[in-house]
């Protein structure tokens, strides 16, 4: 059977091929942390690290990831402590909270490749993510604290 | 905000006061200097320590069903380990409302803050007051209740410590989790008892009668005006763990999704779906029927509902299903033919809600005469999370999970819907994913309760897709504002006439007439506060082709932007500066007299009695001043920049925002800083009002530039964030100040989550006039200007 390594689990996948990782996540491992907003992959919301890097879960079948390493918000820290979800903390980032799992996880894959982005490198990686309350100001800074260590 | 809809209908009740916590004011004492952004201190030095008694003022609450309740037993449980739970019964949609009301009672009862455990109330209004979250109300209608709930809790735990010291209670203080015993000279024994320690005698003891209650001075609070108290969610919504309407499991549950009618009033003619049967995963497909009375209230579109051990299978099994469509009347709504149409009536004299002085006269004389039309699209609210719900119908009871605005207008409906009585119906309220009024409309409830009736009480998780959501909402309305205004020789305003032509949000309601009810024209329209001496406020008939309901800031939209925007550009016209031109027209410091001015006879007034809460022309004028001040009005900027200013007074608090914005080369649009100015009167925590003024910057700049949503052939054309566009961090107001104005001790809690959104709009075209001498009147406008 084919497998996916879930937040350093291997979970056995046995579904339809095409069937996107969102709900694969959600529905099948009841990780709920990973949010459904588009389903376009327009939104960002259901954004997961394949390998490392930033994904939409909407617009990846569960095949693709097959035999690769996935993270979620919940995997993202085992304490909940990645310097993101700190940053995020520190400056009172969410208001719904909706998008934030997604926005998160960009940010984190975001500060892997490249420690010390620019403003403008922020705005590029992060104008995927929708987040219809509006904490852009509050999300760019937080990029930066995060980036700057808290 | 449906309550928007029975105030109407109660408007012969009479307002009574539904509290009796006081709050003496200081208004009155001060007179209308404001203080700027500084702290007004109260003018009478209080010892260390005075609490105080207060004096009651009525609220819009009690006109809401259900008013309020004030029991600290029904919101507050203290227990033996000193754990204080609080009951929190408004719904949290990102204001922060889940954490600020329990603030006010953890402060008031003197409760260490690390030691409150909050807990979401289900759907209950008897026993919480009411529960509708929206109209930004929550705050202005529960913080003398909230107050009152913690003042009582607190003289309950000292009057428990007096009888276990068999001291008098005076000699009793609760101080931080615990209560102090107070020597002869009132100065702490040394000896105390923590609140664990009282839990079970306080809990006991009778509740005091609130004439008896002594409230905390405001140098006393501990919690509310401070900056400290994170939101209560925030470690589980940057952990994943936060629970919002997709994320309920229950055993057994399965997957669902709906294909409905695209346009409202349409029905399934046929559907076929053996196809969708063999779809993998699919388990089962029902066809649920619509409800077409009218008025339609939050009623079902019905369609075809498709079950499945997936999300994922279920979408499939939807796509692979055949369905004809009968339509019905409303097929032939066209956004462009309609907004002609509208046009037209706004050109023509219309039904007159206000009048004032002699208008015709004043146009008659008029040495000029400015007229402009302002045109606004629908608008859908699309949260980020989509509409779902999750229902478990079995054993004639109900348990619906869902992030809902409304959950007890929800459990009423969903009891009729089910045909069993309301005690076997359990609304269980989760986070919402964003609500901006969309739900506070129930119909996805029903829907979920009825799959899982049909189901044989199988629970079952409705989702609707992002399409859904853009297609079947109850839609910001569409509108066309004409304003008329009549100048002298000497350059004087002597006459105003505005034009507001939009389909109401009462078609939802009652059966459509075509015009607009004091909770729309008492947005920004009737209430303009310009002392000007000839006005007349028309309402042109526009009906609805579509289910109109409230978005975030509703009617204040299109009112504020054609207002604001007309007053620049009379300014433009007459060569004045827009921000001394508006504060001229607003005219001296007063409180307005509505009778005077002509207001009809119930102009809403956002809910709240008149007298407790009247339009103050100088709360007004300080916030635009303080808002230009801040944002350095009238500093040279560089070329193609420029500064708008917009302000209103709404949800009775009062709001200026200035616009800096940047036009490029190529016309594109950018707003590097938004500088807000509120006042909102006895405020709870700043944080939160900071995130909303953010965040009402981020939808202004929605409404104003990107979001739009049209009608072709009844059904809507926009389907998901792609054609309904939104800001993104791409183009968004990179720096939004707030101002927090410090009302003087007293004033009343006004309202937060709405009122900024408005003035964005207008201010953003002034600003971009500044920076082009390009008028924009047409929302949204693209974000080039051409
Ligand atoms: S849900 Fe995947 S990008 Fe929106
Ligand atoms: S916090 Fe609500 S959508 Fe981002």
């Amino acid at each position: 059977m084919p497998s996916i390594n879930v937040n350093g689990e291997k979970r056995d996948y046995s579904g339809d091929s095409a069937m996107p990782l969102l709900w694969f996540l959600r529905d099948e491992l009841n990780l709920t942390g990973t949010k459904y907003g588009c389903g376009a992959g327009v939104c960002g919301a259901c954004t997961v690290h394949v390998d490392g890097v930033a994904v939409r879960s909407c617009q990846t079948t569960a095949a693709e990831v097959t035999g690769k390493s996935v993270t979620t918000i919940e995997g993202l820290d085992a304490g909940g402590e990645h310097a993101v979800q700190k940053a995020w903390r520190e400056l009172s980032v969410p208001q719904c909270g909706f998008c934030q799992a997604g926005q998160i996880m960009q940010a984190a894959a975001l500060l892997t490749k490249n420690k010390a982005p620019t403003d403008d490198q922020i705005v590029e990686e992060m104008s995927g993510n929708i987040c219809r309350c509006g904490c852009y100001q509050r999300i760019h800074d937080a990029v930066r604290l995060a980036a700057g260590g808290v | 905000m449906l309550q928007y809809f029975e105030t109407e209908a109660r408007t012969a009740r009479q307002v009574e006061v539904q509290s009796s916590i006081e709050n003496v004011s200081r208004r009155s004492v001060l007179g209308g200097a404001l203080a700027a952004s500084s702290f007004v201190v109260a003018l009478r030095i209080a010892p260390a320590n005075a609490r105080e008694a207060l004096t009651p003022y009525p609220t819009g609450a009690a006109g809401m069903p259900h008013t309020v309740v004030a029991d600290p037993n029904v919101f507050i449980a203290i227990a033996p380990d000193g754990v204080v739970t609080i009951v929190t019964h408004r719904a949290e949609m990102g204001t922060g409302i889940r954490t600020s009301l329990p603030m006010v009672i953890a402060d008031e009862m003197e409760a260490d803050w690390s030691r409150v455990r909050i807990v979401q109330a289900e759907g209950d209004e008897p026993k919480y007051g009411n529960q509708d979250t929206d109209g930004s109300r929550s705050m202005r209608h529960f913080i003398q209740p909230m107050r009152q709930c913690g003042a009582a809790m607190r003289h309950m735990l000292e009057n428990a410590a007096a009888v276990t010291w068999g001291v008098d209670p005076a000699l009793c203080r609760a101080k931080n989790h615990q209560v102090l015993l107070l020597d002869g000279a009132k100065k702490p024994s040394g000896k105390s008892l923590s609140f664990g320690e009282l839990a079970k005698a306080a809990m006991a003891q009778p509740v005091p009668p609130q004439g008896k209650l002594l409230y905390k001075t405001p140098s006393e609070f501990t919690l509310i005006g401070k900056d400290t108290t994170k939101i209560a969610d925030l470690r589980d919504i940057t952990t994943g763990k936060a629970v919002y309407g997709a994320d309920i499991r229950l055993p057994g549950m399965k997957f669902a999704v709906m294909a409905r009618p695209p346009v409202v009033g349409g029905k399934v003619k046929t559907h076929d779906a053996a196809k969708t049967l063999k779809v993998p995963g699919v388990e089962a497909v029902h066809e649920l029927e619509g409800v077409h009375k009218v008025p339609r209230g939050f009623s079902i579109l019905g369609g075809v509902a498709v079950v499945a051990n997936s999300t994922y299978a279920a979408i499939a099994g939807r796509d692979a299903l055949d369905i004809e469509w009968e339509n019905g009347p409303n097929a032939s709504y066209e956004s462009v033919a309609f907004d002609k149409e509208m046009t037209a009536t706004a050109a023509q004299p219309g039904k007159v809600i206000r009048n004032q002085g002699d208008p015709d006269a004043a146009f008659a004389k008029a040495k000029q005469v400015f007229s402009a039309d302002y045109h606004a699209q629908h608008i859908v609210p699309a949260a980020m999370e989509p509409l779902v719900a999750v229902a478990r119908v079995a054993d004639g009871k109900a348990d619906i999970w869902a992030p809902v605005q409304s959950p007890y207008g929800a459990r009423k409906d969903l009891a009729e819907a089910l045909k069993i009585p309301i005690e076997n119906v359990t609304v269980h309220v989760t986070l919402l994913g964003g609500g901006f009024g969309r739900k506070s409309k129930w119909d996805f409830m029903v829907e979920a309760a009825l799959i899982s009736q049909k189901l044989g009480g199988t629970p079952v998780l409705l989702q609707w897709t992002r399409e859904d959501d853009i297609r079947h909402a109850f839609y910001h309305t569409v509108s066309v504002e004409r304003i008329e205004v009549a100048i002298d020789e000497k350059d004087k305003v002597t006459g105003w006439r505005h034009r507001t032509v939009a389909p109401s949000i009462i078609s939802t309601f009652k059966e459509d007439t075509g015009y607009s009810f004091p909770i729309e024209y008492g947005m920004g329209f009737v209430n303009t506060p310009f002392d000007i001496a000839n006005v007349r406020c028309e309402n042109g008939k526009a009906m609805a082709h579509t289910r109109i309901g409230w978005y975030r800031a509703v009617s204040t939209i299109p009112h504020v932007f054609a207002v604001q925007s007309a007053v620049c550009e009379v300014a433009d016209q007459l060569g004045r500066d827009p921000k001394e031109f508006l504060l001229e027209l607003i005219g001296s410091d007063r409180k307005l007299d509505p009778k005077a001015l002509g207001f009809p006879e119930d102009f809403w007034n956002f809910g709240d009695p008149y007298e407790a809460f009247p339009i103050d022309t100088a709360r007004l004028k300080n916030v635009i001043r303080i808002a230009a001040d801040k944002a350095g009005w009238g500093r040279k900027l560089p070329t193609r920049h420029g500064l708008g200013i917009a302000a209103h007074c709404a949800w009775s608090s009062y709001v200026a925002t200035v616009v800096h914005v940047e036009v490029g080369s190529d016309g594109k649009i950018s707003v590097p800083e938004v500088t807000t100015a509120i006042d909102c009167g006895l405020y709870v925590n700043p944080e939160r009002i900071r995130s909303q003024m953010e965040g009402a910057a981020v939808m202004g700049m929605s409404n104003t530039v990107y979001s739009g949503i049209t009608f072709k052939d009844g059904a809507v054309e926009q389907s998901n964030y792609t054609d309904f566009t939104v800001a993104r961090m791409s183009n968004y107001p990179k720096k939004v100040t707030t101002h927090i104005v410090d009302a003087p001790p007293g004033t009343h809690a006004g309202g937060v989550g709405e009122p900024a959104v408005a003035p964005f709009s207008g201010a953003l075209c002034n600003a971009i006039y500044a920076a082009t001498k390009k008028r924009l009147r047409s929302l949204p406008t693209g974000d080039i200007v051409t």
